[in-house]
């Protein structure tokens, strides 16, 4: 006991005396905190439109009126022919071409029906599929007006309509970073974690120290115990250093309890801590624990559901994101921190969280046997 | 009574395609200081990895102090210092951190050995707050001998410690291991440095993973019987060639000035050399005969062991 004490001692006068830790244990939360939320935001403002009006009839202009009112779009161009609006699409000056054909006024009122030209700029998917979307939903809105304008000249007779009204539960005003802070707080505790210690004992393996300690009567699993626990604390340091963040900088605070937040996050680390061990059994040196753990970064986050959601993805991901630890805490921190769930609503993954700790400690804990006899 | 016993040692790196030992047998007595001493890459540290309970042999078995090195790994991690080749102390901790450290690993305290430690590491003392990375390399090599010898081994392991150490400060590290060796600890000291074999009791030659001979620095040299020449002359490098490219010429090496060179007829036809040489203008050329040292020992045997007749 007073071995392991004396261990802690030493790794926590390590941790304090080097910088770059430090740093990314306190400027990293928020850095993250305050850039993230902020730049990535789904929704899409100023698309670009370019109109080819071939009619030049009151409707058309009528309709060219109502997309230019419309917040979403931005009208950089009249272009007398489609051929040279797409130019400008090549150019990636538009995002969208609107083509109003000739007789499109005269066709609409003697057929009651008349076409319209869209053309999306494709190569941002989600750019150009909400265009195409909110720009059909003007188009049919405008619709709807010129028909209620022929029905009824006499204001007063009502027809029945219907209109959809939605409101938000939750997260009332949709606003992006209640969404996004709880999924940044559980990549840093990921990133302390896993991938410090990772480095951190790959580090002894480099300088050669671990070397040195194999030959002394220090047992394993004291030497383990010695690195999980100091980065244990640096994990519920840096989501404690998170939560301030959020707090003070966009009045986030969550509608649970901080109690049930500290706790999945307490067990989750040790399964991550698991990871990080895991990485560095089979690492030899930093280079290779550093590329390992941006690879696994990437799919954590990715798979993950911090940007995309989990439910909109194919049914062979969505059973890999079962394997995922941090799409549970991503889940469970976004539960509590904006409906409030409480422990008894998420005990299942809570659950998960402990057989995800037990396992991958179990599996480095293994393979660390077997590598060094 | 042997304090490090080695029998029928192979252990050979990447699924047996590179032999690292070669079925090697050695014993060190209790209390002897004893050099391991070949080139880079004769296999000296995996000795060293197997005898201090870091890496598993193929075959043979080794013992340390009576205690076997796979069954009793860890009584021999109690009693065993080892100070590896590089070096390994934690570089972001000062001297006087690392010492305690290592002390505490070992359930001890650097008050309960000091006297062991003391002569060394008074002087490094005055800088005993300074991070061990910052220290300069002999400075280095005292802290891991302190750090090495906190717990008081019975054995000590010391790999290539003066390797890359100034001169003085190698013969001072010498003169710590006889104070050392005095108090009756065991060293088993590996170096590639020929001329420090003088300072062990016995040494073992060693060459691509096998033993040439093991026996004090006197006698291995003593058993050397061949009949050795040094030549002088003014051109150094055509020198050499000329007198490998003679018919003559059993061996042929440069050391420092001279080349050493062992005739197939002995010194008998010293004067034929002689006059070989002038026929070739060199000027300037002496030779005389010459006892062989450790180094022409050395290379003897490692020829003779590559070329068995």
């Amino acid at each position: 006991m007073n071995k392991l004490l004396f261990l802690l001692q030493k790794e926590f006068k390590q941790i304090f005396r080097n910088p770059t830790i430090l740093r990314m244990i306190i400027i990293m939360p928020i850095l993250q905190l305050i850039l993230l939320p902020l730049a990535a935001d789904y929704e899409v403002k100023n698309i670009t439109v370019s109109i080819v009006d071939l009619d030049h009839s009151p409707y058309s202009n009528r309709l060219i009126h109502k997309i230019d009112a419309s917040s979403y779009f931005k009208l950089v161009e009249y272009s007398p022919s489609y051929r040279k609006s797409l130019k400008t699409v090549g150019d990636g000056k538009t995002d969208l071409i609107l083509t109003i054909p000739r007789g499109f006024e005269k066709t609409l009122i003697k057929e009651n029906s008349a076409k319209l030209h869209l053309a999306t700029d494709a190569v941002n998917g989600i750019r150009g599929g909400l265009g195409s979307a909110y720009l059909a939903q003007v188009v049919g809105d405008f619709n709807r007006e010129i028909r209620e304008e022929w029905l009824v000249l006499p204001r007063n007779s009502e027809i029945p309509q219907i209109e959809v009204t939605s409101a938000n539960w939750y997260n009332p005003y949709s606003k992006y970073p209640l969404f996004m802070v709880p999924g940044i707080l559980v990549v840093l505790v990921t990133m302390v974690g896993a991938f410090m210690t990772a480095l951190n004992i790959v580090a002894e393996k480099e300088v050669g120290t671990i070397e040195q300690l194999n030959v002394t009567p220090l047992k394993k699993h004291e030497f383990i115990l010695g690195k999980l626990i100091p980065f244990w604390v640096l994990g519920m340091v840096s989501i404690t250093i998170g939560m301030v963040v959020a707090f003070v900088i966009f009045r986030i605070l969550p509608v649970g309890s901080f109690l049930t937040i500290y706790a999945f996050s307490a067990v989750y680390l040790f399964g991550v801590l698991g990871i990080g061990l895991l990485i560095s059994t089979f690492s030899d040196t930093q280079q290779q624990a550093t590329l390992f753990a941006f690879f696994a970064m990437m799919v954590f986050i990715l798979l993950g559901g911090l940007y995309t959601p989990i439910e909109g993805m194919p049914r062979w991901s969505q059973i890999l994101t079962y394997f995922n630890p941090p799409s549970y805490l991503i889940k469970i921190v976004r539960a509590i921190y904006i409906k409030g769930s409480l422990f008894s609503d998420l005990k299942n993954d809570f659950y998960i969280l402990i057989a995800f700790a037990i396992g991958f400690n179990g599996l480095a804990i293994l393979n660390y046997r077997k590598r060094m006899a | 009574m042997s304090s490090i016993s080695v029998k029928n040692i192979t252990k050979t790196y990447e699924k047996g395609k590179v032999l690292a030992l070669d079925n090697i047998s050695l014993e060190v007595k209790s209390g002897e200081l004893f050099g391991l001493i070949g080139p880079d890459g004769a296999g000296k540290t995996t000795l060293f990895r197997i005898l201090t309970t870091l890496l598993v042999a193929d075959q043979g078995q080794a013992t340390v102090a009576g205690l076997d090195v796979v069954k009793n790994l860890w009584d021999i991690r109690k009693i065993v210092g080892y100070m590896p080749g590089k070096f390994s102390l934690y570089q972001d901790l000062s001297i006087e951190e690392n010492l305690n450290f290592f002390a505490t690993v070992f359930n001890t305290t650097v008050e309960e050995n000091f006297h062991l430690i003391e002569d060394i590491y008074v002087q490094i003392e005055p800088f005993k707050k300074r991070l061990a990375g910052k220290l300069s390399g002999g400075m280095k090599q005292k802290l891991a001998l302190c750090c090495a010898l906190i717990h008081q081994p019975k054995v000590l392991f010391l790999d290539e410690p003066t390797t890359g150490v100034d001169p003085v400060s190698r013969k001072e590290f010498w003169d710590m291991l006889d104070r050392l060796k005095s108090r009756g600890i065991t060293i088993l000291v590996s170096t590639p440095y020929m001329d420090e074999a003088s300072r062990c009791d016995r040494i073992a030659l060693i060459q691509k993973g096998k033993i040439l001979d093991i026996d004090t620095l006197k006698n291995i040299i003593s058993k050397n019987t061949q009949l050795l020449l040094a030549v002088k002359g003014e051109e150094r490098f055509r020198l050499l060639n000329d007198i490998r490219a003679y018919e003559d010429t059993l061996t042929c090496f440069a050391f420092g000035e001279e080349n050493h060179v062992v005739l197939k007829s002995g010194t008998e036809k010293v004067d034929s050399l002689s006059k070989y040489l002038a026929d070739k203008n060199h000027k300037g050329v002496e030779i005389k005969a010459i006892e062989p040292n450790i180094e022409d020992t050395f290379i003897k045997l490692m020829l003779e062991s590559e070329n068995p007749q």
